[in-house]
């Protein structure tokens, strides 16, 4: 199908989930803490203006609510605490050494096309646009995974898990015009309480390991030591 | 309907009361009052639902049929028996390893949150609803878990909660798709993850769709049940926690993640017409199986040891549930039970044998029936329950498992019998000299109340032995629901 005979709103959806997409790999090759923790942020407002977008040119006036809700989470709160927290840990400053980063996109690269792939059996069913938008969310929930994998920080393991919540709330916004309201406060107040503990956890694992080296939790193994 | 209520109130107003007296000496005794109270709620609401069958609040949020309602009994039952066994434990780990009474006041707040967690998660009528309470469950225990503070515990809560908040990312995509599937299908758009409009209607939802929800939803949902290959937080979380909170996680959450795949896997059963949600389940379910008993044999830390016999035995779960058959559901159904009440005993055993030895290596525990009978006599009883000797209740289930196993799949009952008696190895082996052996010096009883511990392996033992009539009524309610027909 052209991309010319979509409405524009359609087009606007779909360059919004490109960019999201592109924040996503923005987060993966960034080894700075505060510019990561910036980028996150960026795909917070995206979201939320997406969310905004879809709201008006569907008639959804219940996600006008979730849109102000992942503006204020998303973009504003967890990317405010996770600075605060880099800060008063004194991480901010740090630069974690990403291995391999070109193999790293190289393998974002190829997940998104896995995902388009994974995507294919729901083509007959939908549109176009929430066709894409279940692609791109399965893409940006497996590089959030991918992101957790490569990084040996506590606190960039931490942006790919909150990068993975953003991935599961543009499918349900853009696939299904947002779930249930209450099941929408549910999980945000699920994340909510996550970021808290991931604060917690920041300073216990400093108190015990000294460090927030991921790498560094490795006294559990199985058998035989 | 107050009693439905009432089940999801009592725990709420026990995470702010704890959270204002949990650290005081008495909070022990409130923590044990509030589950006993949540109890006996229960067993009035699975009267009701005895009496008049599934009941769905006006409202529709809540759902109660002969599925739930036993799981809902269950929850609260061993709820109450950890609680009064943490009492003691925990003053004897306050007085040891120094525990402030702020750790005091998160843990027993934490502990109603967790009930809370479980009961939502079982009561709830809608899939996503559903999600968010396997997810507050995950919230709450995830800085219990943590609560020594050494490096190996919080390394535990970080696999913990790392690993299960990514696994269970997974559920809540397939339960976007399964909404994706089901809004076209529903009039009302915010009926459409009720999982008694969704049942009913299974049939109509896409196939294509369904199947890439079911998927996403196994991992997720699987990692909470301790799946292989997504097991790993598992064994690390119940050693390194607070051995109170091993019960409950062994004892409940698992069984409350399956219920939630099986839930699931009605739906998806309705929509696919065909049995590939139960081929994954039996096949996820048999790696776990295989995968744990081997695993047994290797460890050298004793609550390690029984972790692995959880993922085992919720292996063997999904496998059965995954054949798919009205015996094998029986079987699967009354495993559930069998295996929440003799685990949940084992780790309360297990925590006062590792009190009495001042650790939890298996080769240091030694000669526990000298030095305390009664904990030494539970531990091994308990493990032979386990192990699946008749005439305890697990034997049942299990036999009931291998039956219909026997009938439609002939070949897999071996790798079934050579894990099962690869395991009921690896538990002997560790558990006699633990039992028996040569006691260190030194080495004086523990104060404990082995009193819920007899009341759970006399019920498992009577389960094995005869099945009420009131709960045989509902397993097979349950089985009708979940696999179209009746066992008997």
């Amino acid at each position: 199908m052209d991309f010319t005979q979509l409405s524009l709103y359609d087009q606007a959806i779909l360059l919004f989930a490109a960019l999201i997409l592109f924040t996503s790999f923005i987060m993966l090759a960034q080894p700075r803490i505060v510019p990561l923790i910036h980028a996150f942020a960026w795909q917070g407002v995206l979201l939320a203006v997406t969310t905004t977008l879809v709201a008006y040119a569907t008639d959804h006036p219940h996600l006008y609510i979730s849109a102000g809700m992942t503006f204020a989470l998303k973009a504003l709160l967890i990317p405010w605490m996770l600075h605060r927290l880099a800060v008063r840990l004194k991480i901010h400053r740090d630069i974690e050494a990403v291995t391999y980063p070109s193999l790293t996109l190289l393998a974002g690269a190829s997940l998104v096309v896995f995902s388009y792939y994974v995507a294919i059996p729901i083509v007959q069913l939908s549109a176009l646009v929430a066709r894409n938008a279940i692609a791109i969310s399965i893409a940006i929930i497996l590089l959030g995974m991918l992101m957790m994998i490569t990084r040996k920080k506590a606190i960039s393991q931490v942006v790919g898990f909150m990068s993975i919540e953003n991935g599961l709330f543009f499918a349900a916004v853009v696939s299904t015009y947002g779930m249930p309201m209450v099941v929408e406060l549910g999980v945000a107040f699920d994340v909510l309480v996550a970021a808290i503990l991931f604060g917690v956890f920041f300073f216990q694992m400093r108190e015990s390991i000294d460090s927030l080296d991921v790498d560094r939790l490795n006294r559990l193994r199985e058998g035989d030591e | 309907m107050t009693a439905v209520w009432l089940i999801l109130l009592i725990p709420l107003v026990g995470i702010v009361l704890m959270a204002l007296i949990g650290h005081t000496r008495v909070a022990g005794w409130f923590n044990v009052t509030m589950s006993a109270v949540s109890f006996v709620v229960s067993v009035w609401l699975a009267l009701i639902v005895y009496a008049d069958g599934p009941l769905l609040s006006p409202s529709r949020m809540l759902y109660i049929d002969a599925f739930n309602v036993y799981l809902v009994t269950l929850t609260a039952f061993v709820g109450l028996t950890t609680a009064i066994f943490s009492r003691p434990y925990m003053q004897h780990e306050v007085e040891t390893r120094q525990i402030s009474k702020g750790r005091m006041r998160l843990y027993h707040s934490m502990y109603q949150g967790f009930m809370f967690a479980m009961l939502a998660a079982l009561t709830t009528n809608n899939v996503g609803i559903l999600w968010v309470a396997m997810e507050g469950a995950t919230l709450a225990t995830v800085l219990l878990v943590s609560l020594y503070r050494t490096p190996e515990a919080v390394e535990a809560a970080w696999k913990y909660f790392i690993l299960c908040g990514v696994g269970i990312a997974q559920a809540l995509f397939g339960t976007v798709l399964l909404f994706f599937a089901a809004e076209r299908v529903v009039t009302v758009r915010d009926d459409a993850l009720l999982w008694n409009v969704l049942y009913s209607s299974a049939a109509q939802l896409e196939p294509t769709v369904l199947t890439l929800s079911f998927v996403f939803l196994l991992v997720g949902y699987g990692t909470k049940v301790g799946l292989v290959p997504l097991h790993n937080w598992l064994p690390d979380a119940h050693s390194e926690g607070p051995t109170p909170m091993s019960a409950i996680l062994s004892g409940l959450l698992l069984n409350v993640a399956l219920y939630a795949l099986v839930r699931v896997k009605m739906i998806v059963d309705g929509s696919l017409q065909n049995h590939l949600a139960g081929y994954l389940m039996m096949a996820f379910g048999l790696l776990s199986f295989t995968v744990a008993c081997l695993f047994l044999h290797r460890q050298r830390d004793i609550k390690r040891m029984f972790s692995y016999s959880s993922i085992e035995h919720m292996g063997l779960m999904t496998f059965a549930f995954g054949i798919g058959g009205p015996i094998a559901t029986f079987g699967a159904l009354l495993h559930m039970t069998v295996h929440s009440l003799t685990k949940s005993a084992i780790f309360v055993t297990v925590g006062h044998a590792a009190q009495i030895a001042g650790t939890q290596s298996i080769e240091k525990i030694r000669g526990l029936i000298r030095t305390q009978p009664t904990v030494g006599w539970g531990l091994l009883i308990g493990t032979m329950a386990i192990a699946g000797f008749p005439p305890f209740g697990v034997f049942t289930s299990e036999f009931l498992v291998l039956v219909a196993t026997m009938k439609s799949w002939p070949w897999l009952t071996v790798p079934l019998l050579v894990g099962l008696a690869v395991a009921f190895a690896g538990l002997f082996r560790h558990i006699h000299p633990m039992v028996y052996g040569d006691q260190p010096e030194g080495q004086v009883p523990v104060k404990a109340n082995m009193l819920p511990v007899m009341i759970q392996l006399g019920l498992v033992l009577w389960l094995g032995i005869a099945i009420p009539v009131f709960l045989s009524k509902w397993f097979e309610q349950a089985t009708v629901l979940i696999s179209g027909s009746s066992p008997l």
